[in-house]
């Protein structure tokens, strides 16, 4: 048998060491503070590192995620569109005084001068019968068929736009009743019956979009949970071998809680900028449209804040459902 | 330090693999486990590992109760101990360095200090220069005795070796067998389960002989 040789470089007979081991191990507060800082840093880069060594998976994930969050997206964007519109409407509690035919311009500018006297009313606008013709020529598309009539039919019109403070349905409704009852008026109008049922719309859209919103975040939830489910389920030996050597479960998921940050917050910006190019192409049509109408109806598009909302709820969302798959994962991963 | 008190380990399919094993091991003994394959060997490392857990009976680590040791402590008793596998239990994708640095990571190294303890541990066990090696590229040699360097970067004050010397040549198993008679003369406890009998007979230290899951 081989005599036991000694090492060739014989190791020193080692001064006592300490053989302590406790949960404190290794330098002092500082450098405990500046190691778990390293370490959180090592696992946010080497987590975006893993996702970028498996492209083709990544973004596959990201894309699914991007096009669910820019759905959602674009229909708070929609919604937020209208909204807008029928904000502008909402001043115009306007009321029209359709005047009867025999009514004189005179009598006209006489009744609007009454009206104007009335405390309720911020102000009043008379449209003559050769005003509205211009007006109607101009805009219908119908001018060169008014030209074969021989008179021009339209009436007198006064326009009164109640004051703004008026909000008070009733109050308008009383304002309206009076004007109704002159005797030069043949027929009275509110533009307002049309404004709330569309204002109702516009809250159910809202309501429904709110819902959408939350349906969509709840499948967001559920794919980044079954990613992160997935890549535990690869690296079952590095959990297995980390738990051996004592990781705790918080130091095991924290690489896998910095992955379903990244999937989260890419995918944001992935469905920030697919909203973006949606609005590019959208916005012509929409001036187009804005210019029949001479409004001055503009694409509002995702603002600063709500960037930073859709980034940070994209990213929370991704940690949320990570964080949930370890909590009950981990505890079911044992050696052996 | 560590002591086994009437333990018995039932499996429901096996029935008992350890009946009533009890014995005590000092603060910076050395001891052999032996008996032949499937007489409770690996099961006894298990259960100080506490990857098991006892039927019966109580094990006990510097007075703290293995058997009844909570979840959330587990961690911190494990960082206790060193152990090393029979199948090394390295991490593929890193580094020898990689994987030596784990246990230095977790509880909460600077990279300095684990930059300079991971070179000392692999100097130790005659592995310097292949810190950037992965484990495929070693020789089954040379992956146990990673297995080795990262059971001891830590400085447990428990070492436990499941058939360390398995994959190495005579010469090799001697020197790491001096290894561990090293760490023996600084405090440290260490119980190697192995049947090599030529190797255990050159080295005078105690023996536990477990036959049949009873210790004889």
């Amino acid at each position: 048998m081989k005599p036991v040789k000694r090492p060739s470089k014989p190791t020193k007979p080692t001064v006592k060491h300490d053989t302590r081991q406790t949960r404190t191990a290794g330098g002092n507060f500082i450098d405990k503070l500046q190691a778990y800082r390293d370490h959180h840093a090592h696992a946010l880069f080497s987590s975006l590192g893993r996702l970028v060594a498996t492209p083709f998976t990544s973004i596959m994930t990201i894309t699914v995620l991007a096009l669910s969050i820019a759905l959602a997206s674009g229909f708070y964007i929609m919604v937020i569109n209208v909204q807008q519109l029928t904000e502008n409407l909402e001043t115009s509690n306007q009321i029209s005084l359709f005047l009867k035919d025999s009514v004189s311009n005179e009598d006209a500018a006489r009744l609007a001068g009454d009206i104007r006297k009335n405390s309720s009313v911020q102000s009043v606008k008379v449209i003559s019968k050769e005003q509205a013709l211009e007006e109607f020529k101009t805009y219908s598309g119908f001018g060169a068929a008014i030209t074969v009539l021989e008179k021009n039919p339209l009436p007198i019109v006064i326009q009164v736009l109640p004051k703004n403070t008026l909000k008070d349905k009733h109050e308008l409704e009383s304002l309206f009743k009076t004007f109704e009852q002159f005797n030069e008026v043949d027929y009275a109008q509110v533009d307002m019956q049309w404004v709330e049922r569309l204002q109702s719309m516009v809250e159910v859209a809202r309501c429904a979009t709110a819902l959408f919103s939350f349906m969509i975040g709840l499948g967001v939830l559920f794919i980044i949970g079954n990613t992160i489910r997935l890549e535990l389920q690869n690296r079952k030996d590095e959990v297995i071998i980390a738990k051996l050597v004592g990781a705790t479960n918080a130091f095991i998921s924290r690489p896998f809680l910095y992955t379903g940050f990244w999937i989260g917050f890419i995918s944001g910006i992935s469905a920030w900028f697919i909203v973006a190019i949606l609005m590019l192409i959208l916005r012509q049509p929409v001036e187009k449209l804005s210019g029949l109408y001479e409004g001055d109806l503009h694409l509002i598009f995702l603002g600063f804040t709500e960037t930073l909302a859709l980034l940070l709820i994209a990213s929370l969302l991704g940690v949320l459902s990570s964080w949930a798959v370890l909590v009950f994962q981990l505890r079911h991963t044992r050696p052996e | 330090m560590l002591k086994f008190d009437n333990v018995t380990k039932r499996y429901p399919e096996t029935g008992d693999v350890l009946q009533n094993v009890s014995f005590h091991l000092r603060q910076g003994e050395i001891a052999f486990l032996t008996g032949h394959s499937g007489a409770g060997k690996t099961t006894l490392l298990k259960l100080i590992a506490v990857m098991e857990r006892c039927t019966r009976g109580e094990i006990f680590l510097d007075e703290q109760c293995l058997s009844h040791v909570k979840e959330r402590q587990l961690p911190f008793l494990r960082r206790k101990m060193g152990v090393i596998y029979q199948d090394y239990k390295l991490l593929a994708d890193r580094t020898v360095f990689d994987n030596v640095a784990l246990p230095l990571a977790i509880a909460g190294f600077g990279h300095l200090e684990i930059r300079r303890r991971v070179r000392a541990a692999l100097d130790k066990v005659g592995l310097s220069g292949k810190e950037r090696k992965f484990p495929q590229a070693l020789s089954g040699g040379e992956q146990q005795r990673v297995g080795i360097a990262r059971a001891v970067v830590n400085k447990p004050p428990l070492i436990i070796a499941d058939e360390p010397t398995g994959n190495l040549d005579p010469e090799l198993s001697a020197e790491i067998m001096l290894l561990f008679e090293q760490f023996q003369q600084v405090g440290v406890t260490v119980l190697i389960a192995s049947h090599d009998i030529s190797l255990i007979s050159q080295m005078n230290h105690r023996l536990l002989k477990l036959d049949h899951g009873q210790l004889v």
